[in-house]
């Protein structure tokens, strides 16, 4: 074939025949595609954070793609907080089950109760995951972990490189970072250190919600709209439970809520909602005034710099 | 989980995505424009934009009641508390028909090397200037650059066209400087827009104060602009990732070649060969999770399955045998350094080059590229931080390379330090003989 008849070709290729192909959807599930294959390609023990949350679903979800009709080359990795929704961990394990994956567990418990974490005064344990993060890297000689943070959600975050080097204590230099040019991920490093890699870099969270849509990935129920017992703290509704709410003066009430994002449940807001299918949810999304992250992450509204700063620690 | 589901674009409809990046000098007020369209795309959430307000008087400024739209882009603590950009950030936003992802870059700390890692994926850069000072030495650099890459479109916006007074003959004349300069560094087509990122005035909505201007606001030719075509005519270029073989009780004999094409449009039939290594065979189809497909086109990943056993691994790159890159042992490029320490020749680094890394030597630099005219002057002795220069390199094994000028997909790699692993060095491949 000759170039002219290539270009004459192209176009009417490009726009006529597979236009959903083309969406910027399938531009963004391409890339994490090619992301997760190069590091496959070039590290020996990468590994998946996996939490049950809808970006971990999404990252497992493209991670499966990258290597059909092959089993997944990779295990996974869950930094348990312990503060969990059930909801989540019966998702996760009836998930692993199903597709027959290896699943480490990482317990912040574990680390509390033989004296190598203790618990923070004011009960939260996101801040706790970095060393149990770390040990496990360590223990386990992950030297790829995919996780599945988008720059939309932070300023600090916004600065992430799509593959990110991580020296032996995890820490992050946003001032030494490689310069990612083209589509080439250099993922070269030495013995101690390690690699945390972001597929879904260039995602919104609009972007993993409509993705869900189309690709059908299942995620826990508590995204949807369900009547749950709650209570009111720092304008978030807080779900009761072991982790230790409500305090004294805190009134338990039943409201009709769904999340937005799930980690700890000590410091993770639900929002009041109708929203029962995925299409509502979306439009719910679309129609939002807050963050994600602002509306229900209690841990980020402590100060400018509150990712960074646990960014700069190994954290995810 | 007894969810209903339903196809997703019921809300956004189908979008497509451009990739763009920013460049203008310091107080050129490339923070505010970025700023300005985040909050007309009503990309800035109610919470982000109370958190600027309120940094905004933390710092005792803004004009007048607006919250200072600069201070949503600096991420890190150093940035804020400094109040200078250090690192490229990326900012996303969308409009019903698009999504943009802007690499945002800082306009001095670290230039080269910030502004050739954002050039180096966008379609699109926006050249700030400003009114009052029209276009300077700073400009022509940024335009350089982005020329250097080969970023498909330019458009100049015009700023601070408030403190001129909106004035079109001021307008007119920086259009013209710049479209003298673009033309002089063989820059196509370039749109210049009369804009005021403070105000809004022709980002996101049109501007009472130009009735004299006729073109798109910023948004409507950020929307306009062709996405993705120029690589889809290139030639087919399909860099092998993986070989993927589950040797599983349902596939045990299934072997396809997983990749991301480059460039080009592959299709089911298509003779191919594999380089380097030179084996040719026949594609027998294109496999995707949802299924097969006909053909597919620059930025797929995909599954390439092929006739015979073709030794094609990672590393190999897949093209028509009658429009295969070069293969080559000895390399000329330009080269951006964008190390600490200098380049002289003698150097022992590698080349990553799409999916394959080879041992390469710099054997010679040929000469320091001035960005005034792409012209390439003396034969420097060293190539410094942030300068870019033409080298020749021996490679330990052959690589198959386009030339940059030809195919920006398959014609970059990156220079790498053998020891420590850091990138040292964007490559651009030179045209070849």
């Amino acid at each position: 074939m000759t170039v002219t008849a290539m270009r004459s070709m192209a176009p009417s290729r490009m726009n006529g025949m597979r236009p959903a192909e083309r969406d910027h959807l399938a531009a963004l599930e391409s890339e994490a595609v090619h992301i997760i294959r190069e590091v496959v390609a070039e590290f020996d023990r990468p590994v998946l954070l996996f939490s049950g949350g809808k970006d971990s679903a999404v990252l497992l979800h493209l991670a499966l793609r990258a290597f059909h009709p092959a089993p997944l080359p990779f295990g996974l990795l869950h930094v348990d907080t312990g503060h969990n929704f059930p909801e989540v961990i019966e998702f996760r394990d009836r998930l692993v089950s199903q597709l027959g994956l290896r699943l480490h567990v990482a317990k912040v418990q574990e680390w509390i109760d033989d004296g190598r974490l203790s618990e923070r005064p004011d009960g939260t344990r996101n801040p706790l995951q970095t060393v149990p993060l770390l040990d496990s890297i360590a223990e386990h000689r992950f030297d790829a972990v995919f996780g599945g943070a988008r720059r939309d959600e932070d300023r600090a975050r916004a600065k992430e490189r799509i593959v990110s080097l991580r020296d032996a204590f995890g820490g992050w230099d946003p001032r030494r970072q490689r310069p990612e040019l083209w589509s080439l991920y250099n993922g070269r490093h030495t013995a101690g250190e390690h690699a945390r890699v972001f597929p879904l870099s260039n995602w919104t969270e609009l972007d993993v919600w409509n993705y869900i849509a189309r690709r059908e990935v299942s995620i826990p129920d508590i995204y949807y709209a369900h009547e749950r017992e709650v209570f009111a703290r720092d304008g978030m509704w807080l779900t009761a439970g072991e982790w230790g709410g409500p305090r004294r003066g805190e009134q338990i009430v039943t409201r009709t809520v769904r999340f937005r994002t799930v980690g700890d449940a000590s410091c993770t807001g639900a929002v009041e909602s109708t929203a029962v299918t995925l299409d509502q949810v979306v439009a719910e999304v679309t129609a939002s005034r807050l963050t994600e992250r602002g509306a229900t992450r209690a841990d980020d509204r402590l100060s400018e710099a509150a990712m960074e700063d646990r960014k700069r620690e190994g954290y995810f | 989980m007894g969810v209903p589901v339903t196809g997703a674009g019921a809300v956004t409809g189908a979008m497509s995505l451009l990739r763009l990046t920013t460049a203008g000098s310091v107080d050129d007020g490339k923070s505010t424009l970025v700023g300005r369209l985040l909050r007309d795309t009503q990309s800035i959430l109610a919470d982000q934009l109370d958190a600027v307000s309120r940094a905004t008087v933390a710092r005792g400024g803004g004009i007048g009641d607006e919250p200072d739209l600069a201070l949503l882009t600096d991420g890190l603590r150093a940035e804020r508390e400094q109040g200078i950009t250090i690192d490229v950030a990326y900012r996303y936003f969308a409009t019903p028909t698009r999504k943009f992802v802007l690499a945002d870059c800082p306009g001095h700390v670290q230039y080269t090397r910030n502004t050739v890692t954002g050039a180096s994926t966008a379609e699109l850069a926006v050249v700030l200037v400003d009114a009052r000072n029209g276009v300077v030495e700073q400009t022509r650099r940024h335009l350089a650059v982005a020329a250097f890459l080969r970023v498909p479109h330019v458009v100049l916006a015009v700023n601070k066209m408030d403190l001129v007074d909106f004035d079109e003959p001021t307008f007119r004349r920086i259009e013209a400087d710049f479209a003298t300069a673009a033309t002089s560094l063989g820059v196509p087509d370039v749109v210049s827009v009369p804009v005021s990122a403070l105000h809004g005035d022709n980002v996101a909505f049109r501007s009472d104060h130009t009735p004299w201007y006729s073109g798109p606001t910023l948004l409507e030719h950020l929307e306009d602009v062709p996405t993705g075509r120029e690589a889809v005519e290139e030639p087919m270029r399909f860099p092998v990732q993986l070989v993927i073989r589950p040797r599983t009780t349902n596939h045990p004999d299934y072997r396809g070649l997983s990749g991301r094409l480059a460039s080009g449009v592959l299709t089911v039939g298509d003779d191919v060969v594999a380089l380097p290594s030179g084996g040719r065979s026949t594609v027998t189809g294109i496999d995707t999770p949802d299924g097969p497909i006909p053909w597919a086109t620059a930025g797929e990943s995909v599954t390439v399955l092929v006739a015979d056993e073709l030794d094609a691994g990672r590393g190999e790159v897949l093209a028509r045998p009658e429009q295969a890159p070069r293969v080559v042992t000895e390399l000329d490029a330009d080269l951006c350094w964008l190390a600490d320490r200098p380049l002289r020749p003698g150097a022992r680094v590698l080349v990553k080059h799409g999916t394959r890394t080879v041992r390469a030597i710099v054997t010679e630099l040929t000469g320091r590229l001035d960005l005034h005219t792409l012209t390439h002057v003396g034969a420097p002795e060293a190539l410094e931080l942030n300068e870019i220069g033409g080298a020749r390199l021996q490679l330990a094994e052959p690589l198959a390379v386009d030339d940059y000028a030809t195919d920006r997909h398959t014609g970059g790699f990156l220079v790498i330090d053998a020891s420590d692993g850091s990138t040292l060095a964007a490559g651009l491949v030179a045209k070849g003989p």
